[in-house]
């Protein structure tokens, strides 16, 4: 019996790759096991190698494996690309269709299974998927009942037959595995899991679904990846809620847009990759002194220009920073886990309103994309907060004064009024203003508003700067990361500790205002301080310097290949420290 | 009821004298009052510019965002509140050069919001440079040889996008423009009133003599019918664009809004932010 196992499936894009890992998860999700997927993708529909790795675990797991136990192939490019990863009891299936032929340098036991034959027997090749299901269910010894459910629930609208012969498929391809499977081979049955019903998402359906429950009811966006999924779920939901999703023409309308309609009074959002973040880059710093709440989704992925736009990058850390030309106040999340991005998203919009500024939620591809499990939403943990605004009534304002919307007050936060109230009038403008929004160009205005605006950031209140597992009063290593790496730290520190090494681990999640006084402790009883991140110049170690000092311990540890980290490279790396 | 001297507020616009733009700005606070409004309904977004200036000389909740986005904010501001009138206004050269691409998304979105532009054929904030309607041969300082581009048609490119309500007007023609900025107020859908609105100061060419000279009213071409596309085309191109008055109106076509589902019949802003716990669970139950 093993407790987990990694599967992977490869095929042509345009193949139904995507389906069988999906079939596949959401059985095993059901019953109890704890799933961590990712995707290897390329920027095209048809064709082009891709791959679906399915990690599945008794316990939670939030990062790649090292290695592959099985590999279900439907070509042999597939085999050729990803064999390596097998380890020396690992199995390969691959369809008999194109003959497949066993890599030299490897101990990996490869199967010819005719996914298609059997699937075109029974009535179409389509159903070569349920077919490697099937073959998958022999070697772990899983008893394909497990499928009807999820199979029902697919192909159930198109009928009881439908839904039969794809059965039938999952038991053909189990029988003919079954008996190819001599004496030696080795299965890899998982044991038993706890049967407790998990949500199984990924993390860009945790921030739309943290927008909703934090009540976002409007949302400008431009489709890109790896975003998209976020403005594609609020489609479908926001109607039921009588918002609304608008496909804008470009990112420089949608996040303008967002502007408008949280200006107006509505909690508005807007999401994109790095590309159309630069686009944005000049509204947001409207927002900032026009002090605007705004909520942006930036989903990390290869840059600069169009990049790597199908793979793992966190590099856009100083540019949601520093973005944007002149100073406004800002802050940025950075969830580490689908938990946190659901909670932290419903929270950005609490920021916004309490902070009147934009809130900028730092997502990466494979956090976003990475399909896992999940343990169950407290919704009761999401509050609605909307900070100074106005609701009750104004009294009249002599004489045609205007509302002090950007009064300065101690907090630097002003009562903030919507259009549509009586006697709540102002300008809102993103010239230099005074307290009551008209353009001024006074030094001493201008000293006040800009005092003002960065006072409100100061002390901001966010729950969970950053996550801590810190074991050690006096650590040999302190690892830092942001954003999915932190998986791969997780693993890799419970390695390095049975190496004797002792290990605390922080995960920054507010990344601006940088936490500092959270980290400073756990950096000065360190001895050594490995920043983990995907991008080629240490962004955050360099925050890090820049704003915790104590430079001379901290060490880059950077991959910028388009991969995630896998567990083993964080802790070789870390350990080649000492 | 509120007066148009309500939706005066104690600004004074900085101008220069014999700015086109006073009127426009007078035009507005007119129609406002006249269709009803109580300044505190009525919404003014504007872009960067001399012209953009506009909506801090009104008395109503004003926005003045950034260079050529005053139409996606407005659409924000519209989304949001659809009980709120909405105007957005702005120069030749924010709408037309860095603000064309939401010009047109905006026509053919169609959501109900009035656009206001103050079309003076130059740059006149930054001093006097070409803009994308200034005629070929036309001398600025960034075009000193006379520009060799081709101007654009604005009332032309909005038919063919789809445009629902398309006018033109003079900005001395207060009485005029009044009137096509209340039907454009009035009209459920995108309405586009383009201002000839000289520019004293940095155009010498286009001037308000000009204007006089070159223009002609709908209202003096026989049997001018706005309900007609085809007819708005031709006398467009006759005219070399240069002609006043409601162009073209299409009343049967629905806004945006009228036309999204599940849109909140009233105004959004005052939707509850709560979620219920079974419906959450509900959403929640679908990952499963
Ligand atoms: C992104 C950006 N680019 C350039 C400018 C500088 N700028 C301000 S107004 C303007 C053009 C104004 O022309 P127009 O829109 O016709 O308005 P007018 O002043 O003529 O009313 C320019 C180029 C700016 N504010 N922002
Ligand atoms: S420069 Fe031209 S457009 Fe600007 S205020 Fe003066 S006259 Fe009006
Ligand atoms: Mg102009």
């Amino acid at each position: 019996m093993i407790n987990q196992l990694s599967w992977k499936v490869g095929g042509q894009q345009g193949e139904g790759i995507e389906s069988t890992g999906e079939i596949f998860s959401i059985a095993l999700n059901r019953l109890g096991y704890y799933l961590y997927g990712y995707r290897h993708f390329s920027s095209r529909i048809k064709g082009g190698h891709t791959n679906n790795k399915i990690r599945v675990s008794t316990s939670q797991i939030r990062s790649i494996s090292d290695d592959l136990d099985i590999l279900v192939a439907f070509d042999q490019e597939t085999i050729d690309l990803n064999y390596k990863e097998l380890h020396d009891k690992g199995i390969m299936i691959a369809d008999a269709k194109f003959d497949p032929k066993q890599p030299e340098d490897t101990n990996a036991a490869l199967f010819a299974v005719p996914f298609t034959e059997i699937a075109t027997e029974l009535g179409t090749s389509l159903m070569k998927n349920m077919v490697a299901v099937g073959a998958t269910c022999a070697v772990l010894n899983l008893d394909i009942k497990v499928f009807e459910e999820v199979v029902q629930e697919i192909f159930g609208r198109k009928g009881q037959q439908v839904v039969d012969k794809n059965m039938e498929a999952i038991q053909a391809g189990f029988d003919f595995m079954k008996g190819k499977l001599s004496d030696d081979v080795e299965l890899m049955e998982l044991e038993k899991a706890d049967g407790l019903k998990r949500l199984f998402m990924i993390g860009n359906d945790a921030i739309a679904l943290g927008a909703l429950a934090g009540g976002c009811r409007f949302m400008a966006a431009y489709p890109i990846t790896p975003a998209s999924e976020i403005m594609e779920y609020l489609i479908k939901k926001l109607p039921a809620l009588g918002g609304s999703v608008i496909q804008t023409e470009d990112e420089i309308a949608a996040v303008t847009m967002a502007i408008g309609a949280n200006y107006a009074g509505v909690r508005s959002l807007t999401a994109s990759a790095g590309p159309g973040l630069s686009l944005k880059m000049e509204a947001i710093g409207l927002s900032g002194i026009t002090e605007t709440p705004l909520v942006i989704v930036d989903t990390q992925r290869g840059g600069p220009s169009t990049g790597l736009p199908t793979k793992q990058e966190q590099s856009d850390l100083m540019a949601m920073i520093y973005g944007t030309h002149g100073e406004i106040p800002k802050i940025v999340l950075a969830p580490s886990t689908v938990q946190e991005a659901f909670y932290d998203t419903a929270e950005a919009f609490n920021l916004a309103e309490e902070y009147q500024c934009p809130v900028i939620i730092l997502s990466d591809l494979q956090l976003s994309l990475g399909k896992q499990t999940v343990e169950p939403l407290d919704f009761s943990k999401v509050e609605i907060r909307r900070g100074k605004l106005v609701t009750e009534e104004l009294p009249e304002i002599e004489n045609k004064g205007y509302f002090k919307r950007f009064e300065v007050t101690e907090d630097g936060v002003s009562p903030r009024v919507i259009p549509g109230m009586k006697n709540g009038i102002h300008h809102v403008t993103g010239v230099e203003h005074d307290e009551t929004g008209k353009p001024s160009e006074s030094a001493a205005n201008r000293n006040a508003q800009m005092d003002k605006r960065f006072r409100k950031v100061e002390n901001i209140r966010f729950n969970t700067p950053v996550h801590k597992n810190a074991p050690h009063e006096e650590a040999d290593l302190l690892i830092v990361g942001f954003n999915s790496t932190r998986g791969a730290i997780e693993e890799a520190m419970s390695r390095l500790e049975q190496d004797g090494i002792k290990v605390n681990h922080a995960q920054v999640r507010l990344i601006h205002p940088f936490p500092t006084d959270e980290l400073l402790p756990l950096v000065k009883t360190a001895k050594k301080v490995a920043v983990v991140e995907n991008n080629a110049t240490g962004q955050l170690a360099n925050i890090m310097k820049m704003n915790v000092g104590h430079a001379e311990k901290v060490y880059k540890l950077l991959k910028y290949d388009g991969n995630p980290f896998l567990p083993h490279e964080i802790h070789t790396k870390c350990k080649e420290l000492f | 009821m509120a007066t148009f001297k309500d939706f005066r507020n104690n600004v004074k616009p900085n101008w220069c004298p014999g700015c086109g733009d006073f009127s426009v700005q007078a035009a507005i606070q007119r129609a406002a009052a006249n269709v009803g409004l109580e300044p505190e309904n009525l919404a003014v977004v504007s872009g960067i510019g001399c012209s953009g200036r506009i909506s801090g000389y009104i008395n109503s909740y004003g926005f003045h965002g950034i260079h050529g986005r005053s139409l996606p904010i407005a659409q924000g501001v519209k989304m949001a509140n659809r009980d709120l009138t909405v105007i957005a206004s702005g120069g030749d050269g924010d709408g037309f050069a860095i603000g064309m691409g939401h010009t047109i998304h905006a026509i053919r979105r169609n959501v109900n919001i009035t656009y206001i532009v103050m079309d003076n054929q130059i740059y006149g904030l930054t001093k006097g440079q070409t803009s994308p309607r200034s005629a070929a041969g036309f001398k600025t300082k960034s075009t000193p040889q006379g520009s060799i581009e081709q101007a654009i048609s604005p009332m032309e490119m909005a038919l063919t996008a789809g445009a629902t309500f398309v006018a033109q007007s003079f900005s001395t023609d207060l009485k005029d423009l009044t009137a096509l900025i209340e039907a454009g107020i009035k009209h459920d859908g995108f309405s586009l009133i383009n201002v000839f609105s000289p520019c004293v100061t940095y155009n010498k060419v286009n001037t308000y003599d000009w204007f006089k000279e070159n223009l002609t009213k709908l209202s003096d071409v026989e049997g001018y019918d706005h309900s007609s596309r085809e007819m708005a085309m031709q006398t467009l191109m006759k005219h070399s664009g240069l002609v006043t008055g409601l162009i073209y109106q299409d009343t049967e076509r629905k806004s945006y809004q009228e036309l999204l589902s599940g849109y909140s019949e009233t105004p959004l802003s005052k939707a509850d932010l709560e979620l219920d716990q079974a419906h959450f669970d509900k959403l929640a139950a679908e990952f499963m």
